[in-house]
């Protein structure tokens, strides 16, 4: 049985982001993903919007994380070689009744220290974003953009440098609690730990379910978003959020940059009973179009390249109105369990400060001594689409394959995917391949890319056919060969 | 970055690409260079094992490969310079190719460009079927790509959407390797791709085609696990009450086929809203002088034999941009655009009195059909046809005389049922 000080459930932004400040010490830490990858589910389906904290009644914890998140998000990003924009949001108000709605958001938002809140008339609004029509906003400077999938991936990578294991693929089962250790019996064979940090998202009540009767309810909430072509980039500059619904305890469906130049259109709001029913709907994808146009009038009806949905984990009901704050807290009646439950939106943007609150908890639990050789940042190798004609050039010498191209619309090379197959954590799906070079997020979805990266899983990986995914464990691509003994 | 100087450049190594090479080097251009993304000649044939190529050309009916394999061997015959494995990442309007391979990058001065890129299916999202996001899931294509180049099979119990060419073809390959076809899906009152396709394709194998319907929903956790199907109305809207659930495992895709003109728009080619393609003079010359385009890049064709026919044109036409010094400056210019019942037509531009060839397809199926040509509510032509669909391409020569040409009046061509 393998003896780990601190075992982290979920390997999310949130996991993730405490993994990686526990590396910072001397402390054996496993964390066991079900997923195939880091950042499979929430963490990888929301609108990858740095929050800046106007949203939630001053007291709250979910005010002061994002605040504090906030403030750390630009050095994490640095470190981590993450992109990251300040492109500022809009809190646009349709009417007269909205303005007094915008005064109070403003408000709330002083009163958490968020700084640099505006109000402008319909006119000024228009000239920083000629396409909105609206009667005033309120201008947050402080909201930015960043990719949220490649920072849970980038903070999973660097705390797995710096000694976290890594477990993909394994699903906690059990838990027992026996004289002050915890035995935890996964998919992949049975662990003792110290100490458990529950941040299995919209699953955490079936973790604290394990080993007590948990005082709470998970709520799945789904919000479905539509991408649009980067063609229609021009569309938006800053982040367009409508007032927020009285109701639900969402911020409504709004219209958002992306680090990489798409624009999102979502979330929708819907509670829904199954947590893992991710499906994305015709009625809403209507309903998601219609709602932005409302902000937007210019946007065309062909934009859509693709759409998702992700799961909130809500400790309220629709009933109750839908909002609850942040719970991270040790459990009273299970000493050494510490469960951050409910972490939806503001999650990604409290994400650092998060953890750190997490590790003052663990750090009163075990002791925790500072490493001397923590590698604070990854040695991120430059992506082809990105160089100057020397630097292609000087790689291309070093290695032919950084000159042959594979996905054809991100033009990645061949490398780059070697490189992303390569990556500390063990994944190996093509979502993986994906989520780290982008070969398969353009216009064609795969379609030129697809064969060429799976000749490099069986060529350069020896990957078998028969254990390639798409993105988790029972995703397989294929059925078998066509003809046995045969070469490819 | 690698200095070329070339005669005639062309993009794409795929059965456009070789054909227009070949007939420039033998319409006088010396220096030619094909320029090839993947690391083979002759594109998609080298995946399309069935038969049924070269029928038109050569009297005989051979697979893709062997098709291939005909004009790779005049290529390399006639020394036409080939790079494989070579990505085009920049195309400027002065005939400047930037192009990448594992030897470095490449700058290619062209005198002249023939644009043969060929065309990308369209995905789950061009059409926005909703439901959850499993694996099985595949273009037509690229499941044959696995199919029949990489000896992978992908999946067991097959639903095809939409009734496309390579969907077709899909339906009886997945049928021979073993798979159970549930239904072909189509939304159109009539099926998409040619009829001699839906006969020896799915009506030999007792394969159900369902037209009139389309797919509402997918399911699945992890792998595809079942469709819901609807019937459709005749604005295409499904009919609620009329869902139907097929089990399957697979969910293959032909929902027809977009040009690929990224590196045209890059040089600022005018590109045709009803081709999503180039538009081009009868000489397949795009708005830039000097720059050619032909293929599935050009407009999505039938067969091979009809694109390499036309591939051939364009080759012809790039040596003689080069070759022929007192080439004549046009200057007038009269234009050809679809009117009732015709989808597109190309070319879309004139520049010349006298015999031009014109390819166009129908908007919907008639039987029988009539073809009129008009310049303003002047009729140039008509021409009885026993039917017109939208899955045959139509050509006919029209002669437009001085008079007409002049008098600088579009060309509308028009489908009467």
């Amino acid at each position: 049985m393998k003896k780990f000080q601190v075992a982290v459930i979920g390997g999310g932004v949130i996991g993730s982001s405490i993994a990686r400040e526990l590396s910072r010490y001397d402390a054996r830490v496993v964390v066991f993903e079900s997923g195939s990858d880091v950042a499979s589910q929430a963490s990888k389906a929301n609108s990858g919007v740095i929050h800046s904290g106007i949203n939630y009644p001053s007291s709250s914890l979910k005010a002061r994380l994002c605040v504090e998140g906030n403030r750390m998000f630009q050095s994490l990003a640095e470190e981590l070689a993450v992109p990251v924009k300040w492109v500022g949001k809009f809190v646009v108000a349709r009417n007269e009744d909205e303005i007094a709605e915008l005064e109070h958001l403003k408000q709330v938002g002083e009163s958490n220290n968020v700084p640099g809140l505006e109000i402008l008339d319909g006119a000024l609004v228009k000239k920083k974003e000629k396409n909105i029509s609206c009667c005033g906003a309120l201008w947050v400077p402080t909201a930015g953009i960043t990719s949220p999938y490649q920072l849970t991936i980038a903070l999973a990578e660097n705390a797995a440098e710096n000694d976290v294991k890594f477990l993909l693929e394994t699903k906690v089962v059990e838990i027992k609690k026996q004289a002050h250790k915890f035995f935890i019996n996964t998919t992949k064979g049975e662990f003792i730990a110290d100490v458990v940090v529950n941040t299995a998202g919209v699953f955490c009540r079936d973790i604290v379910a394990m080993l007590e009767e948990p005082d709470f309810n998970v709520y799945p909430c789904r919000g479905e978003y539509l991408v649009l072509d980067k063609a229609y980039s021009w569309l938006v500059r800053s982040m367009i959020y409508p007032v927020p619904p009285k109701h639900m305890g969402v911020l409504g469906v709004h219209i958002t940059p992306t680090v990489e130049g798409n624009i999102l259109l979502g979330p929708s709001a819907e509670f829904i009973t199954e947590a893992e029913d991710a499906r994305t709907t015709k009625e809403m994808m209507v309903s998601l179009l219609k709602n932005a146009k409302e902000i937007v009038p210019a946007l065309p009806d062909n934009a859509v390249i693709n759409a998702y949905s992700g799961i909130r984990s809500k400790l309220a009901s629709a009933e109750n109105g839908g909002w609850a704050d942040f719970r991270i807290e040790e459990s009273r009646n299970t000493p050494g369990l510490i469960n951050l439950l409910g972490i939806e939106s503001p999650g990604l943007t409290a994400a650092p400060a998060i953890a750190k609150e997490s590790t003052r908890i663990i750090a009163g639990l075990i002791e925790l001594k500072e490493k001397s050789n923590f590698k604070l940042s990854l040695n991120r190798a430059k992506c082809f689409s990105e160089m100057s004609e020397n630097e292609r050039t000087k790689m291309i010498e070093k290695d032919g394959r950084c000159g042959r191209i594979v996905c054809r619309c991100e033009q990645v090379t061949e490398m780059e995917v070697i490189n992303a197959l390569s990556n500390p954590l063990g994944a190996r799906t093509l979502s993986s391949v994906k989520y780290r070079c982008r070969a398969g997020m353009g216009r064609c979805h795969g379609g030129f890319c697809t064969p060429h990266i799976i000749r490099i899983m069986k060529d350069n990986f020896g990957i078998d056919i028969m254990d390639i995914k798409l993105k988790s464990p029972n995703s397989r691509l294929f059925t078998g060969r066509i003809r046995e003994g045969a070469q490819a | 970055m690698i200095e070329h100087s070339v005669d005639v450049a062309v993009i794409g190594g795929g059965p456009a690409g070789l054909a227009a090479a070949v007939s420039a080097k033998e319409h006088g251009a010396d220096q030619i260079v094909v320029i090839e993304r993947n690391s083979w000649l002759g594109g998609i044939l080298q995946q399309c094992i069935h038969d049924g190529f070269g029928v038109e050309e050569t009297g005989k009916s051979l697979t893709g490969p062997e098709y291939a394999e005909h004009y790779i061997n005049m290529a390399l015959q006639r020394n036409i310079q080939i790079m494989l494995g070579t990505m085009v990442i920049e195309l400027k309007g002065n005939r400047e190719i930037v192009a990448v391979n594992s030897n470095g990058l490449h700058n290619i001065k062209a005198k002249s460009v023939i644009l043969a890129m060929g065309c990308r299916e369209r995905t789950r999202w061009n059409t926005m079927i909703p439901g959850t996001r499993p694996s099985g899931i595949y273009t037509a294509g690229v499941a044959q790509s696995f199919i029949n180049l990489q000896n992978i099979m992908v999946g067991r119990k097959v639903v095809i959407v939409g009734s496309g060419d390579v969907g077709l073809i899909m339906a009886r390959r997945m049928k021979l390797e073993g798979a159970e076809v549930v239904a072909v899906i189509e939304i159109l009152p009539h099926p998409s791709g040619l009829l001699r396709n839906v006969v020896q394709c799915l009506e030999d194998y007792d394969i159900p085609l369902l037209l009139n319907h389309t797919v509402t929903n997918i399911e699945g956790k992890e792998r595809v696990e079942r469709v819901t199907i609807s019937r459709v109305d005749k604005n295409m809207k499904p009919i609620s009450g009329t869902e139907k659930q097929i089990e399957c495992d697979t969910i293959l895709l032909s929902l027809g086929l977009i040009p690929e003109n990224e590196l045209s728009r890059m040089a600022k080619v005018e590109i045709n809203d009803r081709t999503g393609a180039p538009s081009v003079n009868q000489e397949l010359e795009t708005n830039i002088p000097g720059i050619f385009a032909c293929g599935n890049c050009l407009h999505v064709h039938d067969t091979v034999d009809m694109l390499s026919i036309e591939a051939k044109k364009a080759g012809k036409s790039a040596a003689e941009y080069i070759t022929n010094a007192d080439r004549k400056q046009y200057e007038t210019v009269i234009h050809v655009v679809p009117g009732k019942g015709v989808r597109y037509v190309v070319p879309q531009r004139i520049n010349m009195h006298g015999k031009t060839e014109l390819m166009l397809r129908a908007k919907k199926p008639m039987e029988p059909a009539t073809l009129q040509v008009t310049a303003n509510n002047k009729v140039l032509l008509i021409k009885k046809l026993l039917c017109a669909t939208p899955s045959s391409m139509i050509k006919v020569d029209i002669v437009v005389s001085r008079e007409v040409f002049v008098s600088r009046d579009v060309l509308e061509v028009k489908l009467i049922g």
